[in-house]
């Protein structure tokens, strides 16, 4: 242990750690230092996280950085910053990285509160890297304004600061090292707080009082600094924000106090889910939550504190399969007249799909095939009649499915190339599985290519293509 | 340098076969096995072989487990079924196959690496790693940093820094788990030829030791073939029946 302090004490600017030259200390952290570097090997720019690990510190210390080595390599992607080498916790540990050119949510945030409209993208742009994570596997378990970056070139999400995460499918270090809650105050999620780290929509949650925070200039449940104080949030509920700042949207609070509901199966599902609604507001299905205007009152909460105690619902491991359990499915339907059958069989396709995944959620699109001609006048009268008449088809036909309100919204999209119209729809919309049918085939489509052959193609995920069973020709009639 | 970690084959050639065969998909440097090359299975005479000509030609090196050693030195522990099939086996090996046996050591070390079938404390007294308390007296009798093992046909690692508890881990197959370097481990394998953690398919794993990590993989193979051997040879036919259970 000795060795190592001295050996941190020796870095300095002209030092050179495996091939990495020190250059300055741009970050100087009470559990860390952050070394801005650079590599013969490599072009861009890096930093070094180098820990404060020392004699008599707090294994959790220890234990967040050992987390750090093990997560960041496994992660891809640009919502996390590329790792280029780890060092030995034996020798001297550290972390070489990616140096994210941006601003933290913190910095960008400024005075709070901020516009509704700009909470809602920049919170879409953190669900959207939440995707990412998810889908390999990870809860952050810690998101907070100080934690998330945003590139200046392009501007998406990048999440920096793993050492309370979790690899669902690596050991989870901190499984016997927590006696406390560990995360920050205002951000932690219910059942984080009972000490449960296995549920992906604890980051929910957490981007939920993010949100919260942004657009009302406080945290939903301020900054307790006891367990006792963190359990609050479990029977407690927040000041609607719509109370606090009357500029807050219907919509928006609907999507806020859906991520802080305390039972984690009544938040979105799935970070796809979440970042869906913040980039359709006008879809955003309504609850009693949008036009709630009062919260519980302290003799309500400990009522149920006293009576209710911890609901079961916050210690249940999330299923290991869970983080990818909530898939959007997009059904694309076609509603001219001649073609009642297929979207029949659509329907039907999209009832099993759906049957098989009951976090799932459904868009519903038709797309309105405008001629290049005519785009312009689509916003007259005839036109706006012709999108509601639509809808209203759209609605109709999914109404066997007979599913509730926040699981399916409806979509009618216009232009000329509808192919491409589906495909740039699921793109945006993180979808997983696109349901729709294939008119046949004739000769014509085989040599044109048919829409399904496109989105077939060139969708970023799985397609199903329903196709009408057809009886054979009769080969004696010529 | 890779390591194949093989253990618990038990006589099982339709299992040994498709692991061997997906090694050879993915080459390494050296196999280990880790012990209990018969017993059980209807093929101890082909496994046994195989493991030799390994060893002999130098890509690979094998370890005694129980099973081995009840071939030339009875046990008491050993429960009705596992004796009747460590009689049969007896009795299909020739002299040279037993004494190759008895040639076996417990166990062996390569750098922080100890690999040894039943746990480090006692060897000899064959006792079986499948809680925390286990894996911590295991601890207590190596200095290495690592060890690997088998014996329980169940994977399970533990972990732990310093002196604080040990943390158990059900490790995923096809993922690279780091043996994080300032922990100490006791990496139990699962079973190539006798499976019983509800997995049907053989388990092998492959260790990297310069990067300090281990991958399970699962091979499925011909539990048909090798079930039916172990019937048509007179075998208790419950051997036969768990290959399809994995348990």
């Amino acid at each position: 242990m000795t060795d190592k302090v001295l050996a941190q004490k020796d870095l300095r600017p002209g030092a050179v750690v495996d091939g990495f030259l020190l250059e300055e200390a741009i970050h100087r952290g009470g559990m860390a230092v952050i070394w801005l570097v650079t590599h013969p090997d490599i072009s861009l720019p890096a930093v070094m996280k180098i820990p404060k690990i020392g004699e008599g510190d707090e294994a959790s210390s220890i234990v967040g950085f050992e987390m750090e080595q093990m997560i960041m390599p496994a992660l891809t992607g640009k919502h996390v910053p590329k790792v280029f080498g780890i060092g030995d916790i034996t020798a001297l540990p550290y972390i070489a990285m990616e140096r994210i050119i941006g601003k933290t949510l913190q910095e960008r945030a400024g005075t709070l509160p901020m516009e509704p409209a700009e909470a809602a993208v920049l919170c879409g742009k953190i669900a959207t890297g939440l995707i990412d994570l998810h889908r390999q596997h990870v809860i952050h378990f810690d998101l907070k304004p100080a934690n998330i970056m945003f590139r200046d070139a392009g501007g998406d999400a990048v999440f920096v600061d793993f050492g309370l995460s979790r690899h669902a499918k690596l050991p989870d270090l901190f499984s016997q090292e927590i006696r406390v809650p560990m995360g920050t105050a205002p951000y932690i999620a219910p059942e984080q707080v009972v000490r449960n780290r296995t549920d992906p929509r604890s980051d929910i949650f957490s981007l939920g009082a993010i949100l919260y925070e942004l657009v009302t200039g406080h945290q939903p449940y301020g900054e307790p600094d006891s367990t006792k104080g963190l359990m609050r949030r479990i029977w407690a509920e927040p000041v609607p924000p719509k109370v606090v700042n009357k500029a807050v949207p219907e919509w928006l609070q609907e999507i806020i106090l859906r991520c802080l509901e305390p039972d984690p199966g009544r938040r979105y599902p799935s970070a796809s889910q979440l970042a869906f609604d913040l980039t359709h507001p006008d879809r955003v299905p309504l609850t009693a939550r949008a036009a709630k205007t009062t919260n519980a009152g302290w003799f309500k909460v400990w009522r149920r504190a006293r009576f209710k105690g911890i609901p079961a619902a916050l210690l249940k491991h999330a299923p290991p399969e869970g983080i990818n359990s909530a898939p959007i499915v997009l059904a694309a339907v076609d509603l001219s007249p001649e073609h009642e059958g297929l979207a029949d069989a659509v329907l039907d396709t999209v009832r099993r799909v759906l049957t098989t995944a009951p976090e799932s959620r459904l868009a519903c699109v038709n797309i309105l095939k405008v001629s290049l001609m005519s785009v312009d006048e689509s916003v007259d009268e005839e036109g706006r009649n012709l999108h509601l008449q639509r809808l209203a088809e759209l609605k109709h036909w999914a109404r066997p499915l007979k599913i509730e309100g926040e699981r399916v919204t409806f979509h009618v999209l216009e232009g000329v190339d509808p192919a491409n119209l589906l495909i740039g729809f699921a793109k945006d919309n993180h979808a997983d599985h696109i349901v729709m049918g294939a008119r046949g085939s004739s000769a014509k489509r085989r040599y044109l290519g048919s829409v399904s052959t496109q989105v077939v193609a060139e969708a970023p995920c799985t397609v199903t293509v329903v196709r009408l069973p057809q009886s054979e020709p009769d080969a004696s009639v010529d | 340098m890779r390591l194949a970690l093989l253990s618990d084959i038990h006589g099982n050639r339709e299992a040994l076969t498709a692991c061997l065969a997906h090694i050879a998909r993915a080459p390494v440097d050296r196999i280990i096995f880790l012990g209990d090359i018969i017993g059980y299975g209807a093929d101890p005479s082909f496994c046994l072989d195989t493991v030799s000509t390994l060893c002999t030609e130098g890509v690979a090196m094998a370890i005694l487990g129980n099973h081995d050693e009840a071939v030339f030195k009875p046990n008491i522990d050993m429960n009705q079924t596992a004796r009747t099939a460590i009689e049969w086996t007896r009795d299909q090996l020739s002299a040279d196959q037993i004494a190759y046996l008895q040639s076996l050591p417990f166990s062996i070390t390569e750098g922080e690496y100890l690999f040894v079938h039943s746990s480090a404390a006692s060897p000899d007294q064959w006792p079986y790693i499948t809680r925390d308390r286990d894996a911590d007296i295991c601890l207590r009798f190596t200095d290495k940093r690592v060890v690997i093992c088998g014996h329980v046909h169940r994977p399970q690692y533990f972990h732990a820094l310093d002196r604080k508890p040990l943390e158990a881990f059900v490790p995923p197959a096809n993922v690279p788990v780091p043996l994080l370097k300032q922990r100490r481990w006791v990496a139990v394998m699962g079973s190539v030829g006798q499976p019983r953690d509800h997995n049907p398919a053989a388990a092998y794993a492959v260790l990297d030791t310069a990067q300090s990590r281990i991958v399970m993989h699962r091979v499925p193979y011909d539990i048909d073939s090798a079930a039916r051997k172990i019937r048509a040879a007179g075998l208790p036919s419950g051997l036969a029946d768990r290959l399809y259970m994995g348990a």
